[in-house]
């Protein structure tokens, strides 16, 4: 097979020349494998509480515990080993980032297509409701709603949704409006094709490079959201913590300098989110025409 | 032009009306404030009462229509848990955000702004590569990471700064203000920095773009020709043709500032709106969730309204375009 030939290595071989986004790309797979594979990969299992021993909390990096071996980040306040804690914390971060990020992504590429390929009224109707909320901060708006649902995962990814799906919708908005225009979408239309075959096979692919650029964007986004939300304390409950959750049990501590029970999950979320970010900028630039070289 | 003013003007009411529905039904169909209000041993006499007292007993559509005409009227409602009227409680904590907001805001314009001048105006140089690097990151890294280390830098481990609270006051009008005392000044800046770093990092990076751009077009070369001094050319060609995305952001800015006040608030203790809406979130203070909410939304919509006033007065192609 000539590996020139299918869009994906012609794609990959121009990945492959920038060196710090690929660099990027690995940090986040390795991370993201860590986080799969957390119960084989830690030295403890945080959510067993069999497994803690108050003797054993809050001490420096480094410390050899009564479990035997070294806790080479130290241990929080419940007496879990924080290296074992990010890695579970890095699965339900990604966890939640990606389900938030691909059902807004859905709802989101579902209302703007449709805005742009029906018109008229539901154009109207939709686009003013995605802009109203557009022009409103997403982070107030993932704040009310938590509140208001309670705490939870779904009740979060909820509130994730609600208040990233419009960039999705403006970003499909826009795109599937430049198609709609051209000859071969009329040219289709003007078939007896039906309408869910049209939008399915020919507007959808043709409007999904933006959305892919968006969705890496929002998936570092959500994971930074949620974050921020277990911080204020309006996150997950406080037995699954999330890299934001021990960032925030961490933080009473931090006064009187036990500095790494907040300052090493906050390491683990940042270089996950500034490696997707990486990735994410790199592959806009390649989908970018006015980059072409 | 006046067409154009009445046209934006009833636009906005129209948002506030709907946004004002969408608010109060968001915050009043979900959780029960009743059982955070009455003590739970409260006899059913007691609690019929507080219902009735509180206007939880009527029907929503009543309730939205009784909250509407009140917020005509600037009445809305008294905080459940403080008992004095909101907008007092709110607007007893809304210099402290305000100063906070606006000198951040205005901080990161200003020296976001010139960097991003500086990075656009010699994009190979190694200082623009260094601040655009260190824009990425003030994109990337969620706030109140930052807020973190920033206290854990300058307040515990130097012991330079406070870690939290406003410091001494001096009362301006009635308003108590942290920034004219030295002590208040102190505890602002650290907050200040956490509120800026997205904002500066924002500037620098519209701010270069404009420039890269503006800087190839026959604008620049014919004033080189004409002779004029670099200077002058960034000064009076260059800056004003990238003011008209800047104001933009510079407004809109403000707006979402003020939202995520609400994580530096919590942060630093900084005892403002934002540091008063999460601690009525988590006691379901339904009215002074709405009131902040409105508040918000108010300041939204008034901000944008501005923004194309000025638009329209900047850009004589805004006001036709709209007007036919």
């Amino acid at each position: 097979m000539n590996r020139q030939s299918t869009p994906f290595t012609r794609f990959w071989n121009e990945f492959r020349e920038n060196r710090i986004a690929v660099l990027a790309l690995s940090i986040v797979v390795l991370l993201a494998l860590l986080a799969l594979f957390a119960s084989f990969v830690s030295p403890q299992n945080p959510y067993d509480l069999a497994n803690l021993s108050l003797m054993d909390s809050r001490r420096p990096p480094g410390f050899v515990g009564t479990g035997g071996y070294t806790h080479w980040l130290g241990t929080d306040p419940q007496g879990r080993d924080l290296l074992s804690a990010i890695f579970y914390g890095l699965r339900i971060s990604i966890q939640i980032g990606l389900a938030a990020g691909f059902v807004s992504l859905s709802i989101g590429a579902a209302l703007g297509i449709l805005a742009a390929y029906i018109g008229g009224r539901v154009e109207n109707l939709i686009m003013r409701l995605v802009d109203l909320q557009l022009s409103f901060p997403a982070i107030l708006l993932a704040l009310v709603i938590v509140a208001l649902l309670g705490q939870g995962k779904v009740q979060l990814i909820s509130a994730l949704v609600a208040a990233q799906y419009a960039y999705f919708a403006r970003t499909a908005y826009g795109a599937a409006k430049a198609e709609r225009g051209k000859d071969y979408i009329e040219a289709a239309v003007a078939t007896p094709l039906g309408s869910r075959l049209v939008i399915l096979k020919h507007l959808l692919p043709n409007c999904t490079p933006p959305l892919i650029v968006v969705a890496t964007v929002q998936i570092a986004n959500s994971i930074s959201l949620e974050a921020t939300l277990s911080f204020l304390g309006l996150g997950l409950p406080v037995t699954e913590p999330s890299l934001g959750m021990l960032i925030s049990n961490g933080f009473p501590y931090m006064m009187s300098g036990r500095y790494w029970i907040s300052v090493y999950p906050g390491v683990a979320l940042i270089i996950l989110i500034v490696a997707i970010n990486i990735v994410g900028d790199q592959v806009r630039d390649q989908f970018n025409p006015r980059l072409r070289r | 032009m006046l067409g154009f003013i009445i046209q934006r003007f009833l636009q906005a009411i129209g948002v506030m009306a709907v946004m004002s529905l969408i608010v109060f039904c968001g915050v009043y169909a979900i959780g029960n404030p009743i059982d955070i209000v009455i003590p739970p041993e409260a006899t059913q006499d007691l609690r019929d009462e507080v219902i009735r007292r509180l206007g939880l007993d009527r029907p929503l559509y009543e309730q939205y229509f009784i909250f509407l005409v009140n917020l005509l009227k600037g009445d809305l409602g008294r905080s459940f848990v403080y008992n004095i009227p909101v907008l007092e409680l709110i607007g007893g904590r809304l210099p402290a955000t305000l100063e906070l907001v606006l000198i951040s805001v205005v901080s990161a314009s200003v020296i976001g702004v010139s960097l991003g001048i500086y990075a656009g105006y010699r994009p190979e140089s190694w200082t623009a590569k260094t601040i655009m690097a260190a824009s990425v990151l003030g994109f990337s890294v969620p706030s109140f990471w930052v807020g973190l280390i920033l206290i854990l830098t300058f307040a515990v481990n130097l012991g330079w700064l406070p870690a939290g609270g406003r410091g001494a006051t001096i009362d301006i009008w009635g308003v108590a203000w942290s920034f004219p005392t030295l002590d208040g000044l102190s505890h602002i800046i650290l907050p200040a920095i956490n509120l800026a770093l997205f904002k500066l990092a924002m500037m620098i990076r519209l701010a270069r773009a404009g420039t890269r751009e503006i800087m190839l077009t026959d604008t620049i070369k014919f004033a080189r020709a004409a002779g004029l001094s670099e200077i002058t050319i960034l000064r009076q060609h260059l800056l004003k043709l990238i003011s008209i995305p800047i104001i933009t952001v510079f407004g809109l800015e403000l707006g979402s500032t003020l939202a995520f006040a609400v994580v530096t608030e919590t942060i630093f203790s900084w005892p403002g709106v934002g540091k008063l809406i999460i601690d009525s979130i988590a006691v379901l203070d339904r009215p002074v969730m709405v009131a902040y909410l409105i508040l918000v939304a108010f300041l939204f919509v008034t901000i944008n309204f501005v923004i194309d006033l000025i638009f329209a007065l900047i850009d004589p192609r805004v006001r036709r375009g709209a007007a036919s």
